[in-house]
């Protein structure tokens, strides 16, 4: 059976791991790359690094953070922030990610979700969707992008169904109401995407113990979850997560 | 040497960077006829679509020499499209010729199952005989995946691994010198850098 993915998310910039707080306040939390090579000892499922400056300088410190964690971890590795077309794209790749994560570029330019595809395969392109719930509109969300600062207007479930149909292969969709919070990941949102694309619905955004993770996968329909702090500053395990999962009856990946 | 095959189907630098840290002495990334010759043992991965994959592979001339070079009993691993392209055909790209090694084809996971396609992630391998590359893989280990289409051999013999996504289909293949997997083994830490040092030692040696 298909075991639910445990994720853990590293901020990167300048070549240090940063956990930014609903993306305001950073905290030094180390090496990217020892960070990456601890998680794979602890049998994380995948590894997403987030560029989250995404300056031109910092993109160059970003390929040697994955040439190196790449020669050391064998798991797949996702790379996102600040890839605006498929020359990035094939940097990141060639550098050794296995999957690129498009956010903010992808809303300005759709089109480039169906070039990555094409030319790299599905499997590749993860679209990343911040998402902010919609006060006058009940049980709907909005796309934000900037972490978090700009709304673009679009709907969250239609941009979703749109960047499947372009061809991206897993979603990555992020509360920005509850990023941060640690009082849990949106249930309501995941499920309604989830229910409603036919890829991957990685969730992130609000996990602070391990019930939130459970949650999120059980009644949210999550076929994965992305977590930051609750790992980097060693308030759980990644064996932990996956041995109270595997308690609460999910499959998970036991080593 | 180990020969990697590139044929224009996605990013090689991981199976080549786990190779290389299983302890595989020379492999080299090989785009000729003349250098599968050469080689001691082939390696297919890619990703992408079928009918792609056949025309690069024929456009390069390199569908009749990996024909013969797995016909002549050289080493080959297969991973994931370099799985499915040793079946006749595939439902991905109807009236390709696949290389043809095993009859039977690639068929896409139905939508009717309500799965989620592409079947992404870590799911288990159920190995139902022993066979050299999976020497020391406990049974029913995690491998990673991602694919649409999955491989329906006529002979079952050759079926070593299965795997259960709504239903039980073929994950793993070996026969003769042909091993293939559905799965990314160079993706799959442990266990997967297990089953690339098992191919590389029983070459090596």
């Amino acid at each position: 059976m298909l075991a639910k993915r445990i994720i853990p998310c590293l901020d990167v910039t300048c070549g240090r791991v940063v956990k930014g707080t609903n993306f305001v306040n950073l905290v030094d939390a180390g090496d990217p790359v020892e960070a990456a090579v601890e998680y794979n000892n602890q049998s994380a499922d995948e590894i997403v690094f987030l560029d989250i400056t995404a300056t031109s300088d910092n993109r160059t410190t970003m390929v040697d953070v994955i040439t190196k964690t790449a020669e050391r971890v064998f798991i797949p590795l996702t790379v996102g922030g600040g890839i605006r077309s498929i020359d990035d794209m094939r940097i990141m790749l060639n550098s050794g990610a296995d999957k690129i994560s498009l956010n903010s570029a992808a809303v300005k330019e759709p089109n480039l979700i169906k070039q990555g595809a094409d030319k790299y395969g599905s499997q590749c392109i993860v679209l990343a969707i911040d998402a902010k719930r919609d006060e006058k509109n009940p049980g709907n969300w909005t796309v934000y992008t900037h972490g978090g600062r700009k709304s673009t207007g679009k709907d969250v479930l239609k941009w979703a169904v749109e960047g499947v149909k372009k061809g991206a292969g897993e979603i990555l969709l992020t509360s920005m109401d509850k990023d941060g919070t640690k009082d849990g990941y949106d249930i309501e949102l995941t499920k309604k995407i989830s229910e409603n694309v036919q890829v991957p619905v990685i969730a992130s955004g609000g996990a602070g113990n391990l019930g939130h993770l459970f949650d999120v996968l059980d009644r949210g329909k999550a076929d994965a979850v992305l977590a930051a702090s609750i790992f980097h500053f060693g308030m759980y395990t990644v064996p932990e997560a996956k041995k109270y999962l595997t308690s609460k009856g999910i499959i998970t990946r036991l080593s | 040497m180990f020969g990697l095959i590139d044929y224009g189907m996605g990013n090689l630098s991981s199976v080549y960077k786990a190779l290389k840290a299983v302890g595989a002495k020379d492999v080299r990334i090989i785009s000729s006829r003349r250098e599968i010759d050469e080689t001691y043992a082939v390696i297919l991965p890619g990703v992408g679509n079928f009918g792609d994959g056949m025309e690069n592979l024929n456009s390069k001339e390199l569908t009749y020499p990996l024909q013969k070079a797995i016909d002549f009993g050289k080493p080959f691993l297969g991973i994931c499209l370099g799985m499915q392209l040793l079946m006749e055909e595939s439902e991905e790209a109807p009236g390709f010729h696949g290389l043809g090694i095993f009859k039977g084809k690639a068929t896409k996971f139905s939508p009717d199952l309500n799965l989620k396609v592409p079947h992404v992630g870590w799911n288990s391998v159920h190995f139902k005989e022993r066979h050299p590359c999976i020497d020391g893989i406990n049974n029913d280990d995690f491998f990673y995946f991602v694919h649409s289409y999955y491989i329906e051999p006529l002979n079952q013999e050759i079926v070593l691994g299965i795997t259960d996504y709504g239903f039980d289909f073929c994950s793993c293949i070996g026969f003769n010198n042909v091993f293939a997997t559905q799965f990314h083994p160079e993706k799959s830490q442990d266990a997967g850098l297990k089953l690339l040092k098992n191919f590389v030692n029983i070459v090596q040696q």
